[in-house]
């Protein structure tokens, strides 16, 4: 299952990743070249087998509903880009 | 052409946990921007999440509640799609293995007929940030506070059939979260969105026509109104021979109309797997029985019993029952004033006026059932009248004590002494000799009329206090006499 | 004093043969002077290391007495150090102070341990070479054209340097393993849910395990009493009680059974480890050990299915760096998809994109079921395997690597060449399984290390066997030349 350039675009797109176009036949490659390596799980015979998502098969503990945190806005947007009056600044959004 | 309208609703509520889903920032409504965002919150580097017990005691008190099949092995799985309010680049939802599955719900239609609608699923995840848009040149403002808040999405089988169909839906689960102490229903808040799913087929037809979804609308006559446009545009584009794309559209109140939303996940590849910071979710059989016996009373069972066992009308019943706070208060107020139909008429038109003139909610009545209660008790036992009951009411209102300490302090007690009204009928009688000849002279449809005025001016006589029913026995013994 | 354990340095600060604040010094002096070389640190953390040796000692004057109080460590740099930069070996993060500790650094700072430093990575984890890491590559100090391995290379190269006796590492398909064998070091990878994950900044969600690299087994079960235990903030964390790994190095292994998969001793591994693997077989033995040939039939898979679920999950725990509350931000971003695509083009290197896009493309729309879901099953396949081998053996034993450390440069034209090198670490990661791998030779002066592997939750045994090969051999002692 080769992938072509116009596939690479639109799994870059989707992973908000900017390519150099230049890099685009390289990555290309590369990416064939790792899918090469990942098809040969077609050739294994998994009938019945149930996927294991998580090796230790334990369940989700619950915690309490009970507020822990406080007000650490300043400390936390102290290491933000770009914010104004407490909210973060992106590029305006249109919807 | 005879169209059927095919509507299904996806709602959005905001279940009232004291922390969120997965981190234990406060949920409050209304904080400074990102005050109540924590580190999971944010998204920061390195952050995991934990599940809010309470979430999930919620969600299953809701599919108890609908009859539903309980997903006993649940599991929460990430929802990938790049937007500035969502910080980790996924949401934490719920896909294949839903917490509930499939339950129903009935409502009552306009006819007084009651229609089954199918619950598909309702499933736990994690709400989103807010993008303010006015205020910065050029940029949007992101607010976190709210990413993490717990919500339960409920979707609906397509089965409405049409705008007040929904409607009826949203308000039955609107009353019934709000029932169970799950949610508080605050729309204008956005406690409780919805999202109504809308496509038109020829009658008769069996296949679904192209859907569109119109998101987040956010109040009752909105829905319908929303509903409703939309229905029209897409009868209007197919009978001008066009086709309706599946898209996201948006209501514009102000133009009245829906409109295609920029879509913000234009290629849709959610791109769905578990999450693997979490692990499946185990609710036992035991747990559910447990919480299945704290289930309150809920509405139609509500309705039917007010019908039963207090005589009240179905119309009266189903006002009365349309909120647990609100049932609750007339039945107190019922056991205590001991006349159900007098209460019922007290809480909705006297009591539901005054709350209206507030602009409060019942919790936050200046009356409580135990005052309101106790002054019916007044009414029945004939210490006071009807009318002069509107004064004690409000009296009682503005806060100056039970019905006894009012009646005492401002003397409002009836008066029966039957010699003393006798008195007070004799002196109006003879203060107004002219409309006492003009009565006897006249006939009877005539005399209806003047009787009362006799009334009314014995009534101010005797500051409203004469016992009703002594004036009119007395004054009419007195004019046939 | 350099040439010190974490051991001998618990005793010598129990002694007062010196203290930690004189010892921190010499480290922080020998790491400036040494590391140019080998370019194992990212951050050095001068001031800090010396406030914490000082406390330590103060602890210690007041009477406390534990084996790590004062012990001079560092981590790998994906481990979140408050008010310390932690990029995770990535422009994306150069210019993050991580607003908290991870629960690893809380425990060991609360433990008494001095942080030298923050150790360079391949970034985001994503390598077996340390050479994708944003600050340059890390140099093997046994050679220094070579490859230490990685992720955790820094954390091996500077331990294997005697720049420090013990670092952090995280291991996701080998991550610890591997760069322990090519520099000579013993690294264990726990169980998985054992060491807290809150504050290690995620690469594979279900497949990251943090743990202790040292150069003796002794060491290892010292850091590793100091990570391991439950955490709420954690839910993949299992609540199962630490043991004192220290009490159980000293078993014998007299009846203990080891096993050796007829998988591992095929054609791609180099003969000459192989020679090596059977030496340190043939010393057990000596030990009392028993030794069964055992199948691990679908160990071939294991590649090609870590190779879909690490980028699938890792895709999806990256999209966070996207400029907007923390990190890299680009210049001048016309837009909302321009602020994303040139933040993440810009701040990530070309494996960590090339990761990303494979496991977008795993988890897309139609692919899901035949990638994602596929090599889940063969997971499972792969625990069953284990279960199924561990009926009948104690431990299982084999190469960590099949080859020697590579040149530096040399895998570089084919990602998937790398990815090879992972064949005998990844089902450990899979399957969820402990692991460790201890010195066993030399080749062409490169070091060779064997790895063994145990039931959940055993890694005393590891420990145990590794501590008593230790006590008969005297691999783990040598140092590099001019280290």
């Amino acid at each position: 299952m080769a992938l072509e350039r116009s596939d690479v675009e639109k799994i870059a797109h989707l992973a908000r990743l900017g390519l150099d176009e230049a890099d685009l036949p390289r990555t290309t490659d590369a990416l064939n070249s790792i899918l090469g390596l990942v098809d040969q799980m077609q050739a294994v015979d998994t009938t019945g087998i149930e996927p294991l998502a998580h090796p230790l098969e334990a369940s989700q503990r619950l915690r309490a509903d009970v507020v822990t945190e406080s007000n650490q806005r300043d400390r936390y947007q102290a290491i933000a880009p770009a914010t104004d009056s407490g909210l973060y600044l992106v590029p305006k959004v249109i919807e | 052409m005879q169209w059927e309208v095919v509507i299904g609703l996806e709602i959005h509520t905001q279940l009232a946990t004291q922390s969120k889903i997965f981190s234990g920032s406060a949920t409050t409504f209304g904080s400074e921007p990102n005050t109540q965002a924590s580190l999971i919150d944010l998204g920061m580097p390195g952050v995991l999440p934990v599940l809010n017990q309470e979430a999930v005691r919620m969600a299953c008190m809701f599919g108890l509640a609908i009859d539903a099949e309980i997903g006993q092995h649940n599991v929460f799985a990430r929802k990938n799609y790049f937007y500035p309010d969502l910080p980790k680049g996924y949401q934490i939802s719920q896909m294949e293995l839903p917490i509930v599955g499939k339950g129903h719900l009935d409502i009552a239609l306009e006819d007084g007929t009651v229609k089954r609608i199918g619950i598909t699923r309702a499933h736990l995840e994690e709400d989103a940030g807010k993008s303010l848009h006015e205020d910065f040149a050029g940029s949007s403002g992101i607010d976190l506070n709210r990413a993490g808040t717990p919500l339960l999405e409920i979707v609906s089988e397509p089965e409405m059939r049409s705008a007040k169909e929904a409607v009826a839906y949203v308000k039955a689960i609107h009353a019934l979260v709000r029932y169970l102490g799950i949610c508080d229903g605050n729309m204008a808040e956005g406690s409780l969105r919805c999202d109504c799913n809308v496509s038109i087929r020829p009658k008769g037809q069996a296949e679904f026509g192209t859907r569109c979804e119109i998101k987040n609308v956010n109040s009752f006559r909105f829905i319908e109104r929303a509903i409703n446009s939309e229905v029209q545009r897409q009868i209007e584009l197919i009978e001008d021979g066009g086709k309706v794309i599946q898209e996201t559209r948006l209501y514009d109140p102000n133009k009245d109309e829906t409109r295609s939303m920029r879509s913000k996940e234009e290629a849709n590849d959610y791109r769905y797997f578990p999450d693997p910071d979490l692990l499946p979710v185990v609710i036992e059989s035991a747990y559910l029985d447990d919480l299945r016996a704290t289930l309150p009373e809920l509405p139609p069972q509500k309705v039917e019993r007010f019908q039963s066992q207090y005589g009240l009308s179905a119309y009266d019943a189903n006002v009365l029952a349309s909120s647990r706070e609100q049932a609750e208060y007339f039945e107190k107020v019922a056991a205590i004033g001991g006349d159900a139909k007098l209460a019922a008429n007290w809480v909705m038109v006297e009591l539901g006026s005054l709350l209206n003139k507030l602009g409060v909610e019942i919790d936050q009545a200046p009356v409580t059932a135990e005052q309101l209660g106790g002054m019916l008790l007044r009414i029945r036992d004939n210490t006071i009248s009807g009318k002069i009951a509107k004064t004690v009411f409000e009296a009682m209102a503005n806060g100056e004590g039970d019905a006894d300490q009012i009646i005492k302090d401002k003397d409002l007690i009836v008066e029966s002494d039957s010699g003393v009204i006798e008195k007070i009928l004799d002196e109006v009688l003879a203060a107004n000799a002219e409309q006492l000849e003009q009565y006897r002279a006249a006939d009877e449809a005539k005399r209806g009329k003047m009787f009362g005025f006799f009334v009314g001016q014995a009534m101010r006589a005797s500051k409203g206090k004469a016992d009703p029913q002594q004036v009119n026995q007395l004054l009419k013994s007195k004019l046939e006499g | 004093m350099h040439q010190l354990t974490l051991a001998e340095i618990a005793r010598g600060l129990a002694d007062k043969s010196f203290s930690a604040e004189e010892l921190t010094r010499a480290l922080l002096q020998r790491i400036h002077q040494l590391d140019p070389q080998l370019n194992s640190f990212i951050s050095v953390t001068d001031e800090l290391a010396i406030s914490q040796a000082k406390a330590a000692d103060a602890r210690r004057a007041a009477g406390e007495n534990g084996a790590l109080l004062g012990a001079p460590i560092a981590h790998k740099d994906l481990f979140c150090t408050q008010g310390v930069r932690t990029s995770c070996g990535s422009k994306m993060l150069d210019s993050f102070t991580a607003p908290y500790d991870a629960t690893v650094v809380a425990k060991l700072a609360e433990a008494g341990a001095v942080t030298l430093g923050k150790t360079n990575m391949d970034e985001f984890a994503m390598g077996s070479a340390n050479e994708s890491s944003h600050y340059g590559a890390v140099k093997n100090p046994w050679n220094l054209e070579h490859v230490p391995g990685g992720s955790s290379g820094g954390s091996a190269a500077a331990v294997a340097a005697r720049l420090l006796p013990a670092a952090t590492g995280t291991d996701t398909g080998g991550s610890i393993r591997q760069p322990a064998a090519l520099t000579s070091l013993t690294g264990l990878k726990p169980t998985y849910g054992r060491v807290s994950r809150w504050g290690m900044i995620a690469y594979a969600s279900s497949l990251d395990q943090g743990g202790p690299m040292a150069r003796t087994a002794e060491d290892c079960a010292l850091l590793l009493q100091g990570m391991a235990g439950f955490d709420p903030k954690d839910s993949t964390s299992i609540d199962e009680p630490v043991p004192d790994y220290s009490t159980s190095l000293n078993g014998s292994l007299q009846g203990l059974r080891i096993g050796l998969p007829k998988e591992y001793f095929g054609a791609g591994l180099d003969p000459r480890i192989a020679d090596l693997v059977q030496a340190s077989v043939k010393e057990l033995e000596k030990l009392g050990a028993v030794i069964k040939e055992i199948s691990l039939p679908n160990m071939q898979h294991a590649i090609p299915a870590y190779y879909v679920i690490a980028p699938a999950e890792a895709s999806s725990n990256l999209s966070r760096f996207d400029g907007v509350r923390f990190g890299y931000r680009c210049e001048n971003p016309k837009d909302l998809t321009d602020l994303y695509k040139r933040s993440r083009g810009e701040g990530f290197g070309s494996e960590v994109q090339r990761r990303i896009m494979v496991g977008t493309y795993a988890l897309s729309a139609g692919y899901y079921d035949a990638y994602y879901l596929k090599a889940q099953k063969i997971r499972r396949l792969i625990k069953n395997d284990f279960m199924a081998a561990f009926e009948g053996v104690d431990v299982i034993l084999g190469p960590t690597t099949p080859n020697l450390a590579w040149k530096i440069g040399a895998k570089n034209a084919d990602p998937v060449a790398a990815y090879l090198e992972d064949v005998y670490t990844i089902t450990a990661n899979l399957a969820g399984l402990p692991g460790l791998s201890m010195p066993a030779g030399f080749v062409d002066g490169l070091p060779v290390g064997v790895q063994l592997l145990a039931p959940y939750f055993q890694e005393g045994r590891l420990l145990n066997v590794a501590h008593q090969y230790q006590q008969v051999t005297d691999w783990h002692t040598r140092a590099p030349n001019g280290f």
